[in-house]
């Protein structure tokens, strides 16, 4: 399983990343809604966990141009309490569920696993 | 653009939390001196007609038998005068000379006078010489002369005589009454009478009667011509002066000798050189007259006092209602201020959430790798690792912990205290609050300060509560990208002004009146307003003002003038 990890807190992102990786989860974390599309479209990923706010591409932006692209591709939110708002949006826009902050980290890696099976990572397989 | 300074009603509800000492002190007895000088000059002006119509019909009362009685003995005297000089020209008439030369006939001739009209003393003829010729009476006066006596030069002049009453010969008091009688050989004669002054003193005392207490005749210089009771014998001065030969009857009010006041009607007798005085003492007009007036005078007095009191009473219980409601208000206020506030804060709490829920995170996320490390990874890790996570947790604690001391700090700044102030890093505090938002809403927020901004001596809990709303405001308005400028720069060596400047939806013409009102919002259901309402009495509080310029679909400015030292109110 590949997971990219997106949150502004680069220190977050870091530790996530790697509490996955000690479950033997392949995560890759970045730090905006840019470099995120970015890795995207340069990496093959099972599933995107990303902050709901965030400078510049929130992760509603980020939701909204994946699905575009890839309609499969699950995405799982990560929401402060002020913002749960914005999150069941994302999942009207095709999240497959949102997270509420701070997670705890076996809840997101069977969220991880439910949202693998269900979806079908960036589909084509393809890199654009 | 269009340019507002607000000088609302509601302006005047909120500075009232400014009401000075001495307000309401002022405000009483200008109450006090408005509804006394309605109602007691009034008062005053009616009791003083009241006084004086009393006064003049008590006047007239009085006045009334003096009047009437002294034109009646008017008449009589003038009438008894005239008599006796009708009967004396009879004599002069129909008595030939040599007859009026004959003592013994011109005894007769009295004898036939005292029957017919009375009131006659004697009788005799005075030559052209002024020799006594002939006399019929009780004195020895036949050869006398009155060649010196004025009397005898004006009978000659004028023809018909009334004399004052003078002592004479005979020393004792008389007055005479003479006619010419002209021979036909032209010889001129003078007849002379005198008069009984007790039939004079008789009838006056009779005229008079029981309603008056003196009657008598004075001539033209106030020499008393019959005894008076009370201003003494005959021929003495009266102590007051009445008009000389009046042409009317009149009262005279003044004093006896007792010092006691008394009315005194006076009118001339016609073709003599007599007055008649009659004298009503007027202690009973006056003792009456008194009595009402003091009546009149405790009337007034008692109901002014009265009036005064309740206008007093009843203006101190408004005031104090006033002050009392005043002070209530204020009391509401401050609690307005507090909750606007309050809730200032809590439409930044999604933001600060999020702010304090990103380091929460990190230490769980790190205190958890920690975990992992020492126990799902089932070796050791290294020293470093952990001291850096540890690290990372204690920077997020700091990071917990300034965004929870800020918010309190502003919370916390309600009671009034004045202190030096940096704008620029009080409106940069309360752009912290906000600084996430505007990350994730990509606004741009541009703080400029002049160089030659002073500090200011202003009180901080309010101007972090007149910056967050109207910035507040500046955010909700501006949509996403947008940006936001805040300018502070120095008006003059008094004052400071801060722009805030917004590229947003701007405000309706319409609405921009009533901004400032209380619970006046566009936003429904997302605003109280009361938020510029209390700007704007905070301001005004501080000593400050607050204008808007705004044009919708543009943008707009808000720029608060605020002074360098607070003014103490």
């Amino acid at each position: 399983m590949r997971v990219l990890m997106v949150d502004d807190e680069v220190e977050l992102v870091n530790a996530l990343v790697e509490r996955l990786g000690i479950r033997d989860i392949d995560a890759v974390g970045v730090t905006n809604g840019h470099d995120a599309l970015e890795k995207i479209y340069e990496e093959p990923f099972d599933v995107v966990v990303c902050d709901v706010k965030m400078p510049g591409l929130g992760g509603l932006d980020v939701i909204k141009k994946v699905k575009e692209k890839w309609p499969d591709l699950a995405v799982i939110l990560l929401t402060g309490h002020g913002s749960t708002r914005d999150a069941e949006e994302g999942v009207r826009a095709g999240a497959f569920r949102y997270l509420m902050k701070p997670i705890n980290i076996e809840t997101l890696v069977e969220v991880l696993r439910e949202a693998t099976e269900a979806g079908n990572g960036r589909g084509d397989g393809q890199i654009p | 653009m269009m340019n507002l300074r607000v000088d609302s009603p509601q302006a005047a509800v909120e500075s009232s939390t400014l009401i000075p000492h001495g307000y309401y002190r002022r405000l009483r007895w200008i109450s006090v001196s408005a509804v006394a000088s309605v109602s007691v000059i009034p008062l005053i002006i009616m009791t003083v007609i009241n006084y004086h119509q009393y006064e003049e019909a008590f006047r007239i009362e009085a006045t009334r038998p003096v009047h009437r009685l002294t034109v009646s003995a008017k008449l009589s005297m003038e009438s008894y005068l005239s008599e006796r000089l009708s009967a004396l020209q009879l004599v002069n008439r129909a008595a030939s000379i040599e007859e009026m030369r004959d003592s013994a006939e011109l005894a007769k001739w009295l004898t036939h006078i005292k029957r017919s009209f009375g009131g006659f003393v004697d009788l005799g003829l005075i030559d052209a010489a002024g020799k006594q010729v002939s006399y019929a009476g009780p004195h020895e006066l036949i050869g006398r002369s009155y060649q010196d006596h004025d009397w005898f030069h004006e009978v000659s002049q004028r023809g018909v005589y009334v004399s004052d009453v003078f002592l004479g010969y005979r020393d004792s008091p008389h007055f005479v009454i003479a006619v010419i009688h002209d021979t036909s050989d032209g010889t001129l004669y003078v007849l002379r009478a005198t008069i009984d002054t007790n039939a004079i003193v008789r009838r006056l005392a009779s005229l008079a009667g029981p309603e008056l207490n003196d009657a008598f005749l004075i001539n033209r210089e106030g020499i008393l011509q019959t005894p008076s009771r009370l201003f003494g014998e005959v021929l003495g001065q009266l102590p007051f002066q009445v008009a000389e030969n009046p042409e009317e009857p009149g009262i005279l009010e003044t004093k006896d000798p007792d010092g006691k006041p008394v009315l005194v009607g006076y009118a001339a007798v016609s073709n003599t050189p007599f007055e008649v005085a009659m004298i009503n003492r007027s202690g009973v007009y006056h003792g009456d007259w008194l009595s009402l007036r003091r009546e009149l005078v405790s009337f007034l007095i008692v109901s002014v006092l009265l009036i005064l009191g309740m206008v007093f009473w009843g203006a101190t219980y408004m005031i104090n209602r006033a002050r009392n409601a005043d002070s209530r208000r204020a009391t509401l206020y401050h609690k307005m201020e507090y909750t606007n506030k309050m809730a200032a804060i809590g439409r930044l709490a999604a933001g600060v959430a999020h702010e304090i829920n990103n380091p929460l995170s990190i230490i769980h996320q790190n205190a958890g790798l920690v975990q992992d490390l020492l126990s799902v990874s089932g070796k050791e890790p290294p020293k470093e690792k952990l001291l850096s996570l540890i690290e990372s947790v204690l920077s997020s604690v700091d990071r917990c912990s300034a965004i929870t001391h800020r918010l309190l700090g502003f919370a916390r700044h309600m009671d009034v205290e004045t202190e030096e102030i940096d704008l620029e890093l009080l409106i940069r505090g309360v752009l912290m609050f906000l600084e996430k938002e505007a990350s994730y809403r990509n606004l741009r927020v541009d703080v400029t300060v002049d160089e030659k901004v002073p500090t200011i001596q202003s009180d901080r809990g309010q101007l972090q509560q007149v910056f967050l709303n109207i910035i507040n405001n500046a955010f909700a308005a501006v949509e996403e990208g947008g940006s936001i400028a805040i300018s502070v720069r120095k008006l003059n060596d008094q004052q400071v002004a801060v722009a805030i400047t917004d590229n947003g939806m701007g405000i309706p013409e319409q609405n921009l009146a009533h901004i400032f009102e209380p619970f006046f919002t566009t936003k429904k259901g997302a605003g109280t307003g009361l938020g510029l309402s209390i700007t704007y009495g905070i301001i005004q509080k501080l000593g400050g003002k607050i204008e808007v310029d705004s044009h919708e679909g543009k943008g707009t400015c808000f720029t608060v003038t605020l002074p360098l030292e607070r003014k103490q109110s």
